[in-house]
């Protein structure tokens, strides 16, 4: 803090211009949406916990809340792995992984996550099923009766539809997360590889160890706000009729015809979820930040 | 029958590359013997580089051969890599990982390459630390010490390896300047201990002092090769007359 006895009459008047600059900037960059946010956090809230219909509503849409979380997990998960695999593809010198790699990424992106949905769960997972059930009896036919027999016994209705959905929101968010690696790959210095090979470590040996885990780190913030898109995205898996939250809330607004409660909290319970996710990406980004330095 | 020169660590033999359109290196023929200094100078983009990065493979010649310590050098990835770990390279702009303390910058191909474990290559690393006077900086992450730092641990990185040849390519170029001498005497220091270098430089006080053999080269040739009192106070073509005139009278 300045004394400002101190200072001459002209200095004081300059000190107080700035001070009132400072406020101004700080008003002009406060986050006021996010105090509105809050707010209508807050306010439903307090309906929950003083409406009966309200209350009705979130215990019932509650119930779907291990649901979205599981297959959220789960899609994550694996979607990481067939992006980070799918990634290195579209790097590679390799013309037929690169091929296949860049195919898998443009078709995924070129139909809409819902249609890709449907056509995964219900055309995709039953074809493939079929054709193993078809490889089997030909196995059992050739004698292999272990194997054919297993494989004969797989029909389509024993893949729930819940494993549909994380199959068909693995495979989606794969070609997403897919491209976000192999920027991240890009974004580090092709020095960084040449040093590493001039050493003698293979290409494999110099992306395991160089390239990939400044690539990560790069693009952790991107993974993270993969993670929230995903969790919204999982509501899409209730067209499969999997009993996720969003899935309870249409089947509770259905038969109850209370829309306002059932939608109200739902959109509220997604809308906690995903501020308390990107305020945590926030920190993350900004620790990066920091640690860069 | 190929034929070979057993005292010659490195033989460049009519090597050509071209980079689509562009013909960086015009049927190079080079020979380095064994504990010798060479210095190549030049104009930009005159092949120096591309000369030295051919060396190790970091290109491929389009034409021709080099052979590295008796052996073709050839696209053999497991080869390739065996060459490699004998030759060490330090880079213009440095290149350490940036992601790993200087320490760990030298241990990991030692460990990766070398298959050491993590005290053997400790200790090695840290003795190069110190032969390049940097073992203080161990624990630091590269950007947070100086270029001439920075550049000091990549040659301690390459010589960890204890490579049979060093290639330097424009190593103090991206310097500061008062950053430049801790690199060149680290360099000179290696140059008298009798290690086999190739170094592309503009750094011509040092090519004097520090070579054996300087070369100078334009548009992807050798134009002229000879000691360094012979090629800068007798340089036998008008090309390299103009260029040493051109650099020396700035």
């Amino acid at each position: 803090m300045i004394a400002e006895d101190s200072l001459t009459p002209a200095q004081k008047i300059a000190l107080r211009q700035s001070r009132r600059q400072r406020l101004r900037t700080r008003l002009a960059t406060f986050p006021w949406w996010l105090v509105i946010v809050g707010l209508i956090i807050g306010a439903t809230l307090w309906l929950i916990t003083e409406s009966p219909t309200y209350s009705e509503a979130f215990a019932t849409i509650r119930t779907g809340m291990v649901v979205t979380l599981v297959i959220t997990l789960i899609s994550y998960t694996i979607s990481l792995l067939i992006g980070l695999f799918t990634g290195l593809g579209r790097v590679s010198s390799n013309i037929v992984s690169q091929n296949i790699a860049t195919l898998y990424v443009e078709v995924m992106r070129g139909i809409p996550m819902l249609v890709s949905i449907f056509f995964i769960a219900l055309v995709l997972v039953p074809g493939i099923i079929e054709m193993l059930s078809f490889l089997g009896s030909k196995f059992t036919e050739a004698g292999l009766t272990g194997i054919g027999a297993s494989l004969a016994n797989m029909n389509t209705k024993s893949i729930s539809m819940s494993v549909r959905a994380v199959i068909a929101l693995s495979l989606t968010y794969g070609a997403y997360s897919a491209e976000i690696f192999r920027a991240g790959i890009q974004s580090v210095p092709i020095g960084q590889m040449e040093a590493a090979r001039s050493q003698g470590m293979s290409y494999g040996q110099a992306m395991r160890n160089v390239v990939l885990p400044q690539a990560i780190r790069n693009v952790l913030p991107a993974i993270g706000n993969d993670f929230i898109s995903m969790l919204k995205d999982s509501s899409l898996v209730s067209i499969l009729a999997v009993r996720d939250i969003t899935q309870i809330a249409r089947l509770y607004a259905g038969h109850s015809f209370r829309y306002p409660e059932a939608y109200t909290t739902l959109s509220v319970m997604y809308l906690t979820m995903t501020m308390l996710l990107s305020l945590l990406v926030k920190l993350l980004e900004r620790r990066l930040a920091n640690n860069g330095k | 029958m190929e034929n070979n020169n057993s005292s010659n660590l490195v033989e460049i033999k009519s090597v050509d590359k071209w980079f689509g359109e562009l013909q960086a290196l015009d049927n190079v023929s080079l020979n380095v013997p064994s504990g010798k200094v060479m210095v190549i100078i030049g104009p930009s983009g005159s092949g120096k580089s591309t000369l030295l990065r051919c060396i190790n493979y970091l290109e491929t010649p389009t034409n021709g051969q080099v052979w590295f310590n008796g052996e073709k050098m050839s696209g053999d990835q497991k080869e390739l890599n065996r060459h490699r770990a004998e030759i060490g390279m330090v880079f213009q702009s440095f290149n350490l990982y940036a992601h790993l303390t200087i320490l760990q910058n030298i241990t990991l191909a030692l460990k990766v390459v070398k298959k050491l474990n993590e005290k053997e290559a400790e200790t090695l690393a840290m003795e190069q630390l110190k032969r390049v006077g940097i073992a203080d900086k161990a624990d630091k992450m590269p950007a947070q010490i100086s270029g001439g730092q920075q550049q000091r641990a990549a040659i301690a990185r390459a010589l960890a390896m204890r490579p049979k040849l060093m290639l330097f390519d424009e190593p103090t170029s991206a310097l500061d300047p008062e950053m430049i001498k801790e690199v060149l005497d680290v360099m000179m220091m290696l140059a008298k201990e009798g290690i086999t270098m190739i170094i592309v430089t503009h750094e011509m006080g040092f090519a004097r002092a520090a070579a054996d053999e300087v070369i100078f080269m334009d548009h992807g040739r050798i134009v002229e090769r000879n000691t360094p009192d012979g090629l800068f106070n007798n340089p036998a073509s008008d090309r390299t007359k103009l260029f040493l005139s051109q650099i020396l009278h700035k």
